[in-house]
């Protein structure tokens, strides 16, 4: 049994579930369009989660570890930091989420409380220490997506890309539940330490490796590394440009720490396994991803090609052994950073009826209003990874980590194809700021939001001043695993 | 019935499942139909596990997922129905508006 204090640690969960009830009900007695309440509240309980994680972080003994509710919930460094990473950028999806529903007068409480449960959905995938805490933090995350993705009721690629996730979404999940029950079957628990304990013995029984090879189908179907990639650009281009924002930042850290907490952590012993397979993974998607955007003249599908080669980065960390962890955590958190900065520049440049999502819409922009392109100009140089900015630093991590573990092969093929993806953020650069604007039309938004983008894009040469202290924090983190 | 009869009963479920989803491009319900059946595969494999090992852990991840199943069958099928006002077919063929 579990007494209160328990409860303790966990309470930054139960506070983000709670205020999404409490918006759920405030939404029912709203206006529709008078969502300026709605967006306080979730602003707000973002900013008390932190607090309470960070207070917890600092109470805690040696910031150490937690294990909570007989084992099915864990406290530690690493759920820290990534939460406080999600509580940051879901704040800034909250203001680039007011800015579009806006201009489209389409407000209303149902989204700003299924982004709080997707949030509690993610919080539990970093957290969960059973396979059943995990696949439930996995399913909220995964239900609430399925309805953002299909909440422009009216318009029909709205609907089909919302078909399109919920389909292959559930095959995943099913993937990884099949996985999930193989290596119950060889071990005989649920429990993660537990399933790594009772595997050390027996590396080779065949229910663990094909339990195995579900579990990262699953999780790269969940990641969107090729070769299960087909959903991703559909999912991006169809969906509402506010919720794409969500689905390409917040949910890649929760994938993250599902594939960390799983494979890193209960099947550690069967790491040479994994290793090669994720090899794969990371080096189809690195090449698939870079390929294919450079044929794409929609933003949105060329973001999500740019999303599916930067997993492939992050993958590959992966396989560069525990300071290779450290780097592809710390290049997620930077990744996710500039990703939803891109897409809050979709937002800005969108107007009622008019969707920003071509490149040629961001033509001339430095005519219009040269602080958004210097603005863009950071965030895409960071994707590209070009050297002052962060985005260079967490590409060097990696590399680094993968070239001191022997795979030097592998960072000769991600370095190629990441010049080869240079050339369309470039294409996006030189139509910014060397060709004559279509339009003269101003782009409003209103003070908060401007901010925000602001420090979001600034962000890629401010992180700099924290970039030991913030590396050195993921490798701390990632020891204690 | 010893532990591989379920097992294999299960692994076929599962198979017949994702040809459901993959080989199957008619109709987008048969799809959803798949899906259940999936979850299902795995449950019986959970619950065969469990009896085997003689431990109770594999039963109380069935009822999870009997329950997420339902909440997701709801979800599926809210979608269906916009889908379907929308476009007035279910044809896999015909939902085609994205490229990919």
């Amino acid at each position: 049994m579990f007494g209160w204090s328990e409860l303790i640690p966990a309470l930054p969960e139960i506070l983000v579930l709670s205020m999404g009830c409490v918006v759920l009900i405030t939404g029912l007695f709203t206006e529709k369009n008078k969502g300026g309440f709605i967006i306080f509240l979730s602003v707000i309980t973002m900013v008390f989660a932190a607090i309470l994680t960070v207070k917890d972080h600092v109470a805690g003994a040696n910031f150490g570890r937690e294990l909570l509710f007989n084992g099915t919930f864990i406290r530690d460094g690493f759920g820290d930091l990534l939460k406080v990473v999600v509580y940051l950028l879901m704040i800034a999806v909250f203001f680039y989420t007011k800015q579009y529903l806006r201009q489209r007068d389409n407000v209303q409480g149902e989204y700003f409380a299924l982004l709080l449960f997707g949030t509690l959905g993610i919080m539990v995938m970093i957290s969960g220490h059973n396979f059943i805490a995990l696949y439930l933090g996995l399913e909220l995350l995964a239900l609430s997506s399925y309805a953002l993705v299909a909440y422009n009721r009216k318009d029909i690629n709205s609907n089909e890309a919302a078909m399109k996730y919920f389909i292959l979404g559930a095959l995943a999940s099913g993937m990884l539940l099949y996985g999930m029950s193989l290596i119950y079957g060889a071990v005989g628990t649920l429990q993660l330490n537990e399933v790594s304990q009772a595997i050390a013995g027996q590396n080779n029984d065949m229910f663990l490796i094909l339990g195995l090879i579900f579990v990262i189908v699953g999780i790269g179907f969940k990641l969107g590394a090729a070769p299960f990639h087909m959903w991703v650009p559909d999912v991006y281009e169809g969906a509402p440009t506010a919720t794409t924002l969500f689905i390409a930042s917040a949910p890649k850290i929760a994938a993250f720490a599902l594939a960390v907490r799983i494979l890193g952590q209960s099947l550690d012993v069967l790491m040479e396994h994994w290793q090669s397979m994720l090899a794969v993974l990371a080096i189809a998607s690195i090449v698939i991803g870079n390929l294919f955007a450079l044929q794409q003249t929609n933003l949105k599908r060329l973001f999500a090609y740019s999303t599916i080669s930067h997993i492939g980065f992050m993958l590959l960390g992966l396989v560069g052994g525990a300071e290779g962890i450290a780097a592809s955590m710390f290049y997620i958190i930077v990744y996710t950073i500039m990703a939803v900065g891109g897409f809050g520049m979709i937002v800005l440049l969108s107007n009622k009826g008019f969707e920003a999502d071509q490149i040629v819409d961001f033509k001339g922009l430095n005519q219009r209003n040269s602080w958004y392109a210097f603005l863009m100009l950071l965030l895409v140089a960071s994707m590209a990874g070009f050297p002052p900015l962060i985005g260079f630093f967490s590409k060097l991590y990696v590399l680094k980590a993968v070239v001191d573990q022997g795979f030097v092969l592998l960072a000769v093929v991600a370095v190629l194809f990441s010049v080869i993806g240079a050339f369309y953020y470039l294409k996006i650069i030189k139509v910014m700021y060397f060709e004559e604007p279509e339009t003269d039309q101003s782009i409003d938004a209103s003070f908060d939001v401007k901010t925000i983008l602001s420090i979001n894009a600034l962000a890629q040469l401010g992180l700099l001043v924290v970039l030991p202290v913030l590396f050195e924090n993921c490798i701390f983190v990632t020891q204690s695993l | 019935m010893s532990l591989q009869h379920y097992l294999i009963v299960s692994a076929i479920l599962f198979v017949i499942s994702m040809a459901g989803i993959f080989v199957n491009r008619r109709n987008v319900l048969v799809v959803l139909m798949s899906i259940e059946l999936m979850l299902l595969a795995v449950n019986t494999n959970l619950i065969a596990f469990s009896k085997y090992l003689d431990n109770v852990e594999g039963q109380v991840f069935v009822f999870f997922i009997l329950t997420v199943a339902a909440a997701e069958a709801a979800i599926g099928l809210a979608i269906l129905v916009v889908l379907f006002r929308n476009k007035k077919t279910l044809e896999t063929k015909e939902i085609n508006e994205l490229e990919g």
